[in-house]
């Protein structure tokens, strides 16, 4: 489902040329508005309809299994540090979810690797990657778990 | 100098007040006619209106009248005098000079033209004629040096000129040949001028001019579906305090609520080519 833009809503501010993982965003040669240059090389980040302030990009649901009015929407909102995003089914059916803003500016919190504690000798022959996530994370030389972290599994979280 | 009316020394020239009103005439009638010819290509009263049905049957409330008139009037006061669209402030500044100063120097002219066409002692009008250019010349120069997407995000050349800079290089010829006619009064730079200004109006059917009509309108038509529960399908408005014990929020539970995650990617300039 690569994305597109209403050239109607989008007011030129380069913002989704910018982020696109896959450099297909650009602007238009005619009307100084962005449009998607390659919708074959979309890979549906969402990037680009997360990052316009003027929610002007959506996602083009392919006729053959997403018609009668399905639609997946975010709005990111900086003043409250959260993206909430709307799913409507084909039946009707809406979900909404919302979770914080964790994109850091440009260029900041790059890890300096030097200064990293080498891994111990167990550590590297862990089947476990450096940086992994948090609750499988090995920075305290062991690893965490959902008891460990006073967590419990239950229905739609996993881990 | 910047009170005197440039359009009385044009009877030197040989060029008569009805020559002149009959070339504003003309340029009225240009646009006109590029902003239909420009509609009926692009079809956009067709989508515009096909999108509002669409959106009409997810409504969850009818509006009233008075809201859709109070909607019009804060469009108007809003998106169309204070140009709040624009996210980028540095853009909206310079889209408010290069409005107000091209609104300034189209009335000013046509003043000037119609009422004083011969006389050169015109001060109040020939000083907004002026100012009008000059706004637009700050402006406009600086959004076509710096603050152009294809500059600033595609990491384009000011030099690489494309179809989408028709509107925004006539605009800038017109004014600044305008001005500097103003200033030295030679035959060329009046030449100049003249062919700028129709190129500008001119053009609109291959240019971005007709923007400043149909952009109020898809503002309104914005607002008028944020406010009857359509909301073009997008999810309600949360506040993080809120949403924070919610169970999509669970797996960061520990994060303090007044926490801030960095300046996110809005703070930055989108200028990472």
């Amino acid at each position: 489902m690569p994305t597109f833009v209403y050239m109607t809503r989008c007011d030129g501010c380069g913002y989704c040329v910018d982020i696109c993982p896959s450099d297909i965003m650009h602007i238009d040669d005619t009307w100084r508005r962005a449009y998607n240059l390659e919708p074959d090389m979309c890979w549906e980040c969402y990037s680009c309809v997360k990052a316009c302030p003027m929610h002007a990009i959506d996602v083009r649901g392919y006729a053959d299994f997403c018609p009668l009015g399905h639609a997946v929407r975010v709005h990111r909102d900086e003043e409250e540090g959260i993206i909430a995003w709307r799913i409507k089914f084909r039946s009707g059916r809406i979900k909404d979810l919302v979770a914080p803003i964790t994109t850091k500016p440009w260029g900041k919190f790059i890890p300096d690797l030097k200064q990293v504690a080498p891994p111990t000798e167990e550590q590297r022959k862990s089947q476990l990657l450096f940086n992994e996530p948090k609750y499988i994370r090995l920075d305290d030389g062991d690893l965490y778990t959902l008891e460990s972290q006073g967590l419990k599994m239950r229905q739609g979280v996993y881990y | 100098m910047i009170t005197t009316n440039p359009f009385a020394g044009l009877a030197e020239l040989g060029i008569t007040p009805g020559m002149m009103q009959a070339f504003v005439v003309l340029m009225v009638l240009a646009v006109v006619v590029g902003v239909i010819l420009d509609v009926l290509h692009k079809k956009s009263h067709k989508y515009f209106f096909e999108h509002e049905e669409r959106m009409k049957k997810l409504a969850t409330r009818e509006l009233s009248s008075a809201e859709k008139t109070s909607m019009l009037i804060q469009t108007i006061t809003s998106e169309v005098l204070t140009s709040s669209e624009f996210h980028n402030p540095k853009r909206r500044f310079a889209h408010l000079l290069k409005m107000y100063g091209f609104v300034l120097f189209v009335l000013s002219s046509a003043v000037l033209i119609f009422a004083y066409p011969t006389t050169a002692n015109a001060p109040f009008w020939s000083f907004l004629w002026h100012l009008g250019a000059l706004m637009v010349i700050v402006g406009g120069y600086w959004f076509f040096f710096s603050l152009r997407v294809d500059v600033q995000s595609e990491g384009n050349q000011w030099w690489n000129l494309k179809k989408r800079d028709l509107f925004i290089v006539s605009l800038l010829a017109t004014v600044t040949f305008g001005l500097l006619w103003s200033l030295f009064g030679t035959v060329v730079l009046f030449g100049l001028f003249i062919i700028s200004t129709v190129v500008l109006f001119g053009s609109v059917y291959w240019s971005k001019f007709a923007h400043m009509f149909f952009k109020p309108a898809a503002a309104y038509q914005k607002r008028k579906l944020m406010a009857d529960g359509s909301r073009e399908n997008l999810p309600p408005f949360y506040r993080r305090a809120d949403v924070l014990d919610q169970s999509t929020m669970d797996l960061v539970r520990d994060i303090p609520k007044d926490q801030k995650f960095g300046l996110c990617i809005m703070k930055d300039e989108p200028k990472h080519y």
